[in-house]
């Protein structure tokens, strides 16, 4: 019968190897989701401007990168990136500017659904007090439709933290990464594996239930 | 970039068992679409008895054990949950040595794609009215019955759009065999576009079977959506992406 040993995380194993790659990975989420939600809200405008020469290419984006898997993509921008810019760049800078682009088109959604669950006559409202489109929108349609999505959106950042474990097709350094090379270098890959899986779970089982609480509480407001 | 690219690399001969690198590909796509099937059948098949588990009336052992399945599978990354069924698990249980890596692989994505199908398995049932389930229990069905006859036939017509984003994750999702080296598409975008130099090209054709794929099973999802259509609902109209 199997010996599981976890003696050999002593706190300068984690934080040698884990806590730097468990930054990677809060960052990424963190950055992510961020510039995510700011290309993600330009494109459902761009979806519901009425403008033909916006909705198509923002369409095309959206189901575009929807319809392919994550990994390719990743693999996409890190061999993309350094081609068009002319220099490469590090796993990690790729990852980021994957993510951002990547979560956009999921965003984008949130962000529509959002939008379209205002009622007309905030708009209209908005437009008989003489506010600009622009107006409109920054002060009395966005601030609403985010508020309305805050589960959804904060739902979608959980999914993208237990994405940015697929970053090790580019061998970025991200918590999994850190888990799996001090597991090979203590030769203690199993207990390594089991320890990832419940450190992920515990963060994300965390966070869930949070966004749970904080559904409910912004139901009870509304 | 647009004056150099070279399409021929396509019929060039990998020296492998495939004659040309384009046949391999397609067999690689072979790959990608079983990993994704069986792993959608198994998905369907534990999803669905997980679901119905979490809506058991008075069981509330089984309505936490459906629940204990589903947070635990939801919250651990898919990669993660790959190397335990390839690394862990194995070592932990002997008879499971011998399973390839494909079979793994078929587990560890249909499990963890059953959590998600037993959220709107349950979701659909729930979403029922009450009425459905009395009216079973008066015709004096058994629950097995009135599960059977029911509740799940109106559930899983409700639930085919969200079903149909499922079976499409799924397919994305198989990318992530890779990373314990089965043949399917990605793992042949990283080997081949490195083994030929000419990652653009490769990248280019294994991004097309994808999205060749995830618009072939929106389709098929659409037309059994249309064939099952329950009259006089508004849902009727159609939804899902």
């Amino acid at each position: 019968m199997l010996h599981l040993d976890f003696s050999f995380y002593k706190w300068d194993v984690i934080s040698n190897f884990i806590l730097k790659g468990i930054g990677f990975s809060i960052t990424l989420t963190f950055v992510s989701t961020v510039g995510g939600v700011i290309f993600g809200t330009l494109l459902a405008l761009m979806r519901l401007s009425g403008n033909k020469l916006l909705i198509a290419p923002a369409t095309f984006y959206v189901n575009g990168m929807r319809s392919v898997p994550l990994v390719m993509v990743i693999l996409w921008f890190f061999l993309l990136v350094p081609f068009l810019i002319g220099r490469p760049i590090g796993a990690e800078v790729s990852a980021y500017v994957t993510f951002i682009a990547f979560e956009a088109a999921y965003f984008s959604e949130i962000m529509r659904a959002g939008i379209q669950s205002i009622s007309r006559g905030q708009v209209n409202a908005g437009m008989a007090v003489g506010m600009t489109y622009g107006q409109n929108m920054r002060l009395v349609v966005l601030p609403q439709a985010f508020r309305n999505m805050l589960p959804v959106l904060l739902t979608q950042t959980i999914v993208l933290f237990q994405d940015t474990s697929l970053v090790y097709a580019i061998g970025a350094y991200d918590m999994l990464k850190g888990f799996e090379t001090a597991g090979k270098n203590y030769g203690r890959p199993i207990e390594a594996y089991l320890l990832a899986a419940v450190v992920y779970f515990v963060i994300c089982f965390a966070l869930a239930y949070s966004v749970k609480r904080l559904h409910k509480k912004i139901a009870i407001i509304r | 970039m647009g004056s150099s690219w070279d399409w021929e690399v396509f019929l060039r001969d990998p020296g492998g068992a495939d004659p040309t690198y384009w046949q391999w590909m397609l067999s690689c796509w072979g790959w990608t679409v079983s990993v994704s099937l069986l792993a959608l059948v198994l998905a369907l098949v534990v999803g669905t008895l997980v679901g119905i588990l979490r809506t058991l009336p008075d069981k509330p052992w089984a309505v936490r054990l459906g629940t204990f399945w589903v947070e635990g599978f939801r919250n651990i990354p898919l990669l993660v949950q790959i190397f335990i069924w390839y690394h862990v698990i194995p070592a932990l249980v002997p008879a499971m040595k011998s399973l390839s890596s494909f079979v793994l692989v078929v587990l560890a994505l249909g499990f963890f794609t059953s959590a998600r199908i037993a959220e709107q398995v349950r979701s659909g049932i729930q979403t029922l009215p009450r009425g459905q389930r009395y009216a079973g229990m008066a015709m004096g069905f058994t629950t097995f019955q009135y599960y059977r006859y029911v509740l799940l036939p109106m559930a899983f017509r409700i639930i085919i759009p969200p079903l149909t984003s499922e079976a499409m994750n799924i397919f994305k999702n198989s990318s992530v065999a890779f990373a314990v080296s089965v043949t399917e598409l990605t793992w042949f975008a990283i080997q081949v576009g490195e083994e030929t130099s000419r990652p653009i090209e490769i990248y280019m054709g294994v991004t097309a079977l994808y999205v060749i794929s995830a618009f072939a099973i929106n389709r098929i999802m659409a037309f059994i959506e249309k064939r099952t259509r329950i009259p006089g609902l508004v849902a009727a109209s159609g939804g899902g992406h």
